[in-house]
């Protein structure tokens, strides 16, 4: 789950990390009251969950408070990347002598925290990892042990921090770990912190996304979820309980297991590319496959308009075809869907599930043995559909 | 010979008593694994078929001289369930669980590494040697023994391929599902080096995702310590980047971890990449 700047900031503002005194706004009169009350320069920042907010014009320096209403009538209500902007956030400006990059992630491949840091901040990572991989620190941390003091002086030291600084660069590492532990973040990123002209360290930006799998015991963060930028249909097979997410091609993939889903995805694009078609979602619909959750996942798939074709893909290991067989005939008299249906089974009890598919004579029910001639048929289903 | 298990496999379940749990219990057993008791906090000293039923693992493996462990407890107690099995010292812990925080797997990873633990997943099907145990959910009907080992990040998706194998006249050594989350205990290269090693193993399967960089690590194995030749296949061609695909660690991030560098690397490495999984008995015959 993605926190929202203002979001990260006031999470790091919790653990002492030092903050700009801003605040959040949904209208432009409440920005004209922050900025009043901040007095002198002050930032408006859109608050959405997309990279390049910036360049599309959702951040504003403003002179003074009505300065900055104006700012506010424009970016709230503005269109991101396909998302509206609800929220600003107000910050006063800040005089930047330093920009530097500090985050704390999961290495996947370690299999520990890692501290990425950086004095040439500002940018995104990846772009400075590619432009200057000589000026990134990285620094892992044994998670039983937590961050050492002899590791904060060794990064301040390696990445050519100034002594000044020292003291305060380590007492902000340690909060941000401390957070990014407590807070089960796979991210906690502070871009840029900044050394004021006064010398003194500002989390000027901040991003923090947490680990859906611990959501459970982050109670006071789930509640904060902004769940606008998630279409419609994503959201509903959430609370389904079905893994779902909304791609652009025509067909309808209904897949037992992540790793088959994909790779059924895959191969509608690997014989349908060629004509423009492909995969219209991803979607595991889990162990069982009952008729109610088949049922569920088919009304997911097919509130897309998109959807010329369903395939379903089911390989039965414990899970026997011919119940998934039944499922799929008990969904479909309940959906009653117009687009034609590709329906291979495989695996355990797969003749049988075939025979009741085969002897259930629905006209646009088509059955496949393997999964190349699974695809195939939803191609040319789709093709035959125009 | 195999690798991880074999019929001298002394197996305990981690939550024997409940409803998954149990549920493949018993078809391991039936698979012929000696699955020798198992764990559930509150209830030892009853019985599971014949089997005795401990509160503790370090009681369970004391009384039985276990040297397996498998963990079905849910997501909120697996991480306790993994550190009791290595502090239990057991030598093999298999992790079907899946939605374990990161952050729970981190510290369960350096725990076991300390305590000499090898762990394998979690969010994983289990390990199977084909004809003689199976730690895990793997269905019997997807292999046959024989001499190609098959490592992969993914359930159902081996269970295909498998099959496909099986139905060539292929048979396998051992089959690995090593678990499709970000952080895993056991990783290709581990397995594939396992593999390497192994004498009755001629030829492995390989079968991986997008996310992470595990994928490349292979292939610089396969390229630099590997005579056994190599089939692949990795899903998620057609995957949007940012988008996590059901997996926890199937995700395109920041440009890394997509499936064509993935394919790139492993051609290179001088693997035979599969477009379609139903080509990978062809690659292997």
């Amino acid at each position: 789950m993605k926190l929202h700047e203002y979001q990260s900031k006031f999470l790091f503002r919790d653990y002492g990390i030092p903050i700009p005194k801003g605040q959040v706004a949904a209208s432009p009169a409440e920005v004209y009251d922050i900025a009043s009350e901040i007095g002198g320069v002050v930032v408006v920042k859109a608050q959405v969950h997309v990279g390049g907010r910036g360049k599309a014009g959702g951040v504003k320096l403003a002179r003074d408070a009505e300065e900055a209403r104006q700012h506010a009538e424009i970016i709230l209500g503005m269109n991101i990347k396909g998302l509206t902007v609800e929220r600003v956030l107000v910050d006063p400006g800040a005089d930047i002598k330093q920009e530097i990059y500090l985050a704390i992630t999961n290495d996947r491949g370690a299999g520990k925290p890692l501290i990425i840091t950086s004095m040439e901040g500002g940018m995104d990572i990846e772009e400075l990892s590619r432009e200057r991989p000589d000026a990134i620190i990285r620094e892992h941390v044994d998670p039983i042990m937590g961050l050492q003091d002899y590791q904060k002086t060794f990064i301040a030291s390696a990445m050519g921090m100034p002594r000044a600084q020292w003291r305060a660069f380590g007492k902000i590492l340690s909060s941000l770990y401390v957070c990014y532990s407590e807070r089960d973040a796979e991210l906690a990123e502070i871009n840029p912190l900044v050394i004021t002209a006064q010398g003194e360290l500002l989390a000027v930006d901040g991003k923090v996304i947490i680990d859906d799998n611990a959501l459970y015991r982050q109670p006071a963060l789930t509640a904060e979820r902004d769940t606008s930028g998630e279409p419609e249909s994503e959201r509903q097979a959430r609370e389904a309980g079905i893994t779902y997410i909304k791609l652009d091609g025509q067909i309808g993939c209904m897949v037992n297991g992540a790793g088959l889903a994909m790779t059924t995805m895959d191969m509608t694009k690997l014989y349908g590319d060629a004509d423009g078609i492909g995969p219209a979602n991803f979607l595991d619909i889990g162990g069982g496959a009952s008729a109610g959750q088949v049922a569920a996942a088919l009304r997911i798939i097919l509130s897309d308009d998109n959807v010329k074709c369903v395939l379903f893909n089911i390989f039965g290991g414990i899970t026997r075809c011919d119940e998934v067989a039944h499922g799929i005939l008990t969904a479909y008299n309940e959906v009653k869907p117009d687009a034609p249906m590709v329906i291979r089974l495989q695996g355990t009890n797969a003749a049988e599930g075939n025979k009741i598919i085969d002897e259930a004579r629905i006209p646009n029910l088509i059955s496949a043995e393997t999964l190349t001639e699974a695809a195939q048929r939803a191609v040319a289903a789709v093709k035959e559909g125009g | 010979m195999s690798i991880l298990i074999d019929k001298s496999a002394r197996v305990l379940v981690q939550g024997i008593t409940g409803r998954q749990g149990a549920f493949h219990a018993k078809l391991m057993m039936d698979y012929g694994t000696d699955v020798v008791g198992g764990v559930t906090p509150g209830k030892g000293g009853e019985w599971f078929e014949g089997k005795p039923v401990f509160d503790t693992m370090r009681m369970a493996v004391e009384t039985t001289n276990a040297d397996v462990s498998l963990v079905t407890v849910p997501a909120r107690f697996a991480a306790d369930a993994l550190l009791e099995a290595a502090d239990a010292c057991i030598k093999l812990v298999i992790c079907l669980t899946e939605h374990i925080p990161v952050a729970d797997m981190m510290k369960v990873i350096a725990f076991c590494r300390r305590r000499g633990t090898r762990l394998i997943g979690p969010n994983c099907p289990g390990v199977m040697t084909p004809g003689q145990a199976k730690v895990g959910i793997i269905p019997a009907m997807v292999a046959t023994a024989g001499n190609v080992g098959v490592v992969s990040k993914s359930g159902t998706l081996t269970y295909e391929v498998g099959f496909a194998m099986k139905n060539a006249g292929i048979g396998m050594s051992t089959i690995v599902g090593i678990g499709g989350d970000p952080v895993i205990g056991t990783t290709f290269v581990d397995i594939l080096e396992m593999f390497e090693n192994d004498p009755e193993t001629e030829k492995v399967a390989l079968l991986g995702e997008i996310g992470g960089s595990a994928e490349i690590a292979a292939a610089d194995f396969i390229k630099n310590s590997m005579t056994k030749p190599v089939a692949a296949f990795v899903a998620g061609r057609s995957a949007p980047p940012g988008k996590r695909m059901g997996h926890a660690g199937a995700i395109v991030d920041g440009g890394e971890g997509s499936a064509e560098e993935k394919i790139l690397a492993l051609e290179a490495a001088g693997a035979r990449v599969a477009a379609n999984p139903e080509e990978i008995p062809g690659l292997l015959a």
